[in-house]
């Protein structure tokens, strides 16, 4: 039968399977951010599980929380790429935007 | 089967549920509110991993922050004030081809994970993890974590320079 870390470890390889389905099948940029979140959760599941069962080894906990930072500042700079994108083409359709400027 | 199971097993159902909601459900709206449930199963999975520190952080930053940005972007990119803001997808064909893709790479990850057989040290007592984690990023990761709180202030500085509008 299967151990406790597997079974974290197919929850985060679901996990990063949907959020790469999601990146590649939506068509607005806001969708994909959200997918993109889901992949990040997934690391951090890993790192976690990594560090509880390599007997609490802590620098899987820092690692994570780098994550968790990178994907705060990642979020902030994307929404205000993508609210500017929206004030120049009035959609935010990422397979139709093919141009830098109108 | 014991209460560690039950726990252990209602958290991952609320992970991989609502992030299935995520991906597949039409109206943007929801797909944000699942988005919440999602972080909250992942910070039961920390919690039961032993990280009450990463615990804390995921719901703080991720259901205070960045959570609330993005229903934020979801609103203020749409043309429409009720539920009914919806997000396309690409055509069938690119559909079917990407979910035979990511399947293939979930079983791929899940065949490997089921047949190595992980080297596995034994879990310490239980004890809280926020006073090694401080000591850690005071003197190991020092550079890191000084290095981490100049991108943040440069990435909202830049953030709010790039969104206003001239």
């Amino acid at each position: 039968m299967t151990n406790e870390l597997t079974l974290y470890l197919i929850i985060g390889a679901i996990l990063f399977s949907l959020g790469v389905f999601g990146i590649i099948t939506r068509k607005n940029a806001i969708m994909v951010l959200m997918s993109m979140e889901l992949i990040l959760n997934s690391a951090n599941i890993n790192f976690i599980a990594f560090a509880k069962y390599g007997g609490m080894n802590l620098e899987g906990h820092i690692a994570a929380m780098f994550v968790i930072i990178l994907a705060a500042a990642e979020v902030a700079v994307a929404l205000a790429i993508v609210l500017n994108i929206y004030h120049n083409f009035r959609h935010v359709n990422i397979d139709e935007i093919s141009k830098m400027k109108e | 089967m014991n209460w560690y199971n039950i726990v252990f097993y209602l958290f991952a159902l609320i992970v991989l549920v609502s992030a299935a909601g995520v991906v597949f459900s039409r109206k943007m709206m929801y797909a944000a509110f699942s988005l919440l449930f999602t972080f909250f199963g992942v910070a039961g999975l920390y919690v039961l991993l032993n990280a009450d520190f990463i615990a804390v952080t995921q719901i703080m930053v991720y259901i205070g922050g960045i959570l609330i940005l993005i229903i934020f972007g979801v609103m203020l990119t749409s043309k429409f004030t009720d539920l009914e803001i919806k997000s396309g997808t690409t055509g069938t064909v690119q559909y079917v081809l990407a979910g035979i893709s990511t399947i293939i790479v979930a079983a791929a990850l899940i065949i490997m994970y089921l047949n190595v057989d992980w080297v596995q040290n034994p879990v310490p007592e239980l004890e809280s993890t926020v006073k090694p984690i401080g000591i850690l990023l005071m003197t190991k990761y020092f550079l890191a974590f000084q290095v981490a709180a100049i991108l943040l202030l440069l990435a909202f500085i830049g953030a709010a320079k790039i969104a206003r509008r001239k």
